[in-house]
């Protein structure tokens, strides 16, 4: 096995097809204590595996070896030993309690999810994740994560882009990556806007369904600044290989800092939604909002996928009343794809890519103001 | 197959009837059991050719080949057909051709029933595979058709569903008419505990048919419900819950995954003393093993849940319980290796498939206890580490089995030896190139790579061309199995009734080939 997959990996290194050889064998360690004591169990597992298979694959190999016909061997015809079959039941019991003890331990501290110093809400939405910062000064801290406009631009079906450049990071890069303090429990609560996804960075050392309509609780410590990288483990749909998990844990201070700024933004953004947009302003918005947002399902060019995501350029909402296409994005489509946006978006990104939806792409009807959003809420 | 040349004893007064036709009406299991293999073979090239498109487009990192809607419908589609439309039928197709020649009867017990249980299943695929030219394409939401993201699909949605409908009603058919046939017409002296291991094994997994098929029905007919009738058995937002839907799958799921390796246990179990020249180590162990595994199988299945965030509790008890399974599973691979142990071992094409099948097999087998652990699970679950794992189960494992049984009972059905020469090169072509394609899809898991991605990051390319090459050469070398099987239909060296020397069996005590009607008069079993 090995020899043919080192000649095969020759073959390709000297054709030039492979920049950089990167040929990981095992889990990562990773940076948290769980992820540790996960390592721990995998390994101790993998030689338990590797210690039987050297006795069951030794005694085949020998067998095949020397007890051949072509050998001038007689066949024996014992068929049949009670102390065998007891032997190779009892010990292999052994062995799974003696493994079971420890996997016991490490699952009773990974499920463990109290006394945490903060906690962050996570939403799967196909294809981005939504961080909301529930408790503790960065209360109030929301934002959606996804995958990096550049990457998604290399990542369309035909595109030149040489993607040799992101490295490691091909598709696991994003415009906002989770930011956490290092040294502190933080416990995260899963659920999702549309369909089942899973939240995983390796690192951590664990992955944990966001399901919609429920909520699961998971939690990790981080205790060296770093940015660790993961992505959606449960198929999502179409884009389910494009929506990465970004995680950056900055030392207290650094956090402290972050944590300002960003509610800062916050603080601009209330005061934003309850002014008078233009329509230019509200374009220019809209379309970014759109692009991160909207353009997944129903194309950049509002054109949609029919039959289960429609158009929206030329379409009869887009075009009509406001108040229909207010409610469609606030409150989703039951039954269908569409989600309600009501926690998703805030009042200026609705109101800016309502305004996007009915003026772009041919389409001609009202401007949509952030405070009637706030109205229709 | 072997029928055709049977023209010779003209007095013989239900011979098969003539023409196309008699493939359509007839109601002889071994022309049935043909009918059967011949479409596992075709869906084998159907799947196979859907995997051929997977491994092309992660070749390398970026989108080259397919848009990821069409790549979601290959991996679920691949699977749907492999599972549903291959190894089961395959599996049904030796059962049908060598339960009545096992036991010492003329024929399967429910003739009629067994023509229908085939029929529906041509059906039932090419509605399945008409979903590709529907709007929205083919069921791309996995082959475990989670909701709510099935319920996204598009028109192909109701049409998937009813060719698994029909599918399962093909399987209960099936079962039902093979525990009939194993209960009533055995020849006198075949008592239950003296049954050929094959018989046992198939004779439990009819069990686990029956018991699961209508589950993963129940489960199909509410999201049909949920889709279409406003229903929400598994929408949070109507008070439904789309966890269990899982459990309900799984329920099914995971005997079903013993349904797919059980009879392959029978297969070893019948070959590998054959070539050792010495009986079965262990035959009653063998099958209380079997019978282990199959009640285990009932309770383990949300092991492939651990994820969803049950209680700890539950998790415990499906980590033990699935750890559980390592034992029997262990007595049957430790039985087969002292059942090898001091024989007098030859080993052609059906030996070294069954050697390959013991040892690739316990590959998997050790990846699956890997994978009980639940705290490990929680970094394996949804990677390539799991793709490895099941494809040792199901390729070295079930299919291994399917071709060694090909093999090794092809002689006697046909009347020719098979090539022997092309059929070892198949061998040896094809475990190297299985392991190359599949090996290195643990190292992808554990480093870090998801399944069911069409695009994956730089990092993970050089395992990942390494698999498709292995993956291409796997694919082209079936070919080679294909013209052996043929080459072997339309002729060859006669075979003996016995074929192979160390073969002990009433099936080798028929002609080769066999008589229309099997056993006309009852042998006597000792």
């Amino acid at each position: 096995m090995r020899i043919v997959s080192s000649v095969l990996v020759v073959c390709l290194l000297t054709a030039g097809a492979v920049a950089h050889a990167d040929f990981a064998l095992n889990m990562r360690e990773g940076v948290t204590q769980t992820s540790r004591s996960v390592y721990e169990l995998h390994m101790i597992i993998f030689w338990v595996c590797c210690a039987i298979g050297v006795i069951v694959f030794g005694a085949m190999l020998y067998s095949i070896i020397r007890h051949r016909k072509s050998r001038g061997v007689v066949a024996a015809q014992f068929h049949d030993s009670t102390f065998m079959e007891m032997l190779w039941t009892i010990i292999p019991i052994v062995i799974l309690v003696g493994m079971a003890i420890p996997a016991t331990t490490t699952l009773l501290a990974m499920e463990e999810t109290g006394d945490a110093d903060m906690t962050i809400k996570v939403t799967g939405i196909q294809w981005k994740w939504k961080y909301d910062y529930i408790d503790g000064e960065a209360s109030g801290i929301s934002f959606l994560s996804s995958l990096h406009p550049k990457h998604n631009e290399a990542r369309m079906l035909g595109s030149d882009v040489d993607l040799r450049q992101f490295g490691d990071q091909y598709l696991l890069d994003v415009d906002n990556p989770l930011v956490i303090p290092t040294g502190q429990r933080v416990r995260f609560l899963l659920t999702a806007a549309d369909v089942i996804h899973a939240w995983w960075v390796p690192d951590l050392g664990w992955k944990k369904d966001a399901i919609p309509g429920f909520i699961n609780e998971a939690w990790t410590q981080i205790d060296e600044p770093g940015t660790y990288r993961g992505q959606c483990a449960e198929l999502c749909g179409k884009d389910h290989a494009f929506m990465p998990v970004v995680v950056v844990a900055k030392s207290p201070e650094d956090y402290a800092a972050w944590v300002k700024e960003q509610k800062g933004s916050v603080a601009e953004a209330a005061t934003e939604a309850l002014r008078e947009w233009t329509k230019p302003e509200l374009m220019a918005k809209g379309e970014q909002v759109y692009t991160t947002v909207c353009a997944a399902c129903h194309r950049p060019d509002g054109q949609g996928q029919p039959p289960v995501f429609p158009a929206i350029a030329g379409s009869a909402i887009a075009n009509g009343d406001a108040a229909t296409h207010i409610d469609v994005v606030i409150n989703g489509r039951p039954g269908t794809a569409m989600v309600a946006y009501r926690s998703i978006l805030n009042d200026v990104d609705m109101a800016a890519v309502l305004t996007y939806q009915r003026n772009a792409w041919g389409n001609a009807a009202s401007v949509v103001q952030p405070t009637e959003i706030q109205a229709a809420r | 197959m072997s029928t055709l040349s049977a023209g010779h004893e003209d007095h013989h007064e239900h011979g098969p009837a003539k023409g196309l036709l008699r493939w359509v009406t007839t109601t002889n299991h071994k022309d049935i059991g043909t009918l059967y293999l011949l479409f596992a073979l075709v869906m084998f090239f159907i799947g196979g050719a859907m995997a051929m498109v997977i491994r092309a487009e992660l070749f390398q990192p970026g989108l080259q080949l397919v848009d990821p809607n069409f790549f979601n419908t290959m991996t679920t589609v691949h699977a749907l057909v492999m599972i549903f439309g291959a190894v089961m039928p395959a599996f049904t197709g030796l059962a049908n051709w060598l339960i009545p020649m096992m036991i010492g009867a003329p024929d399967m017990a429910l003739p009629r029933m067994n023509n229908f249980s085939f029929w529906i299943l041509p059906f039932a695929f090419t509605l399945l595979l008409s979903t590709f030219f529907m709007e929205g394409g083919g069921p791309s939401a996995g082959w475990t058709i989670y909701p709510p993201l099935s319920l996204q699909m598009g028109e192909g949605f109701p049409f998937m569903i009813f060719a698994l409908h029909l599918a399962g009603v093909s399987s209960i058919l099936g079962s039902i008419n093979i525990i009939v046939t194993i209960l009533n017409m055995r020849a006198p002296g075949m008592l239950l505990m003296k049954m050929p291991m094959f018989v046992w094994t198939w004779f439990i997994t009819a069990y686990l048919l029956i018991a699961t098929m209508p589950v993963l029905a129940g489960g199909l007919t509410m999201l049909l419900t949920d889709k279409f009738a406003g229903t929400s058995f598994f929408d949070a937002a109507g008070g439904g819950d789309p966890v269990m839907y899982q459990h309900i799958f799984w329920f099914f799921g995971h005997p079903e995954v013993y349904i797919l390796i059980l009879p392959a246990f029978g297969i070893i179990s019948a070959i590998l003393p054959t070539f050792a020249r010495k009986p079965l180590f262990g035959y009653s162990a063998m099958v209380y093993a079997t019978a282990s595994i199959a009640f285990l199988s009932f309770i383990v299945w949300a092991h492939h849940m651990f994820t969803v965030g049950m209680p700890v509790v539950g998790e415990l008890f499906f980590m033990y319980a699935t750890m559980m399974i390592a034992v029997p599973t262990g007595v049957k691979v430790f039985n087969w290796v002292s059942t090898m142990w001091r024989g007098a071992m030859t080993f052609e094409a059906p030996m070294l498939f069954a050697v390959g099948f013991v040892i690739m097999f316990t590959i998997g087998g050790f990846s699956g206890l890997m994978l009980a652990i639940a705290p490990a699970d929680f970094q394996y679950h949804d990677t390539y580490f799991v793709v490895a794992h099941f494809h040792y189960v199901l390729v070295t494992g079930a299919v291994y089995s399917i071709m060694a049984a090909a093999y090794y009972w092809l002689p006697k059905w046909t009347g020719n030896m098979y090539d022997e020469k092309l059929a070892q090169i198949h061998f040896w072509i094809s475990t190297v190139s299985v392991n190359v394609l599949f090996f290195p899809q643990h190292f992808l898991g554990l480093a870090g790579m998801p399944r069911r991605i069409p695009d994956y990051s730089v990092q993970f390319t050089d395992w990942n061309m390494i698999s498709s090459l292995g993956g291409f050469v796997f694919g082209v070398s079936q070919l080679l199995f294909v013209y052996v099987v043929f080459k072997c239909i339309r002729g060859g060296e006669k075979a003996t009734d016995r074929v192979w020397e160390g073969a002990h069996g009433l099936e080798w005590t028929l002609s080769s080939p066999p008589p229309y009607h099997s056993f006309t008069t009852a042998p006597e079993v000792r």
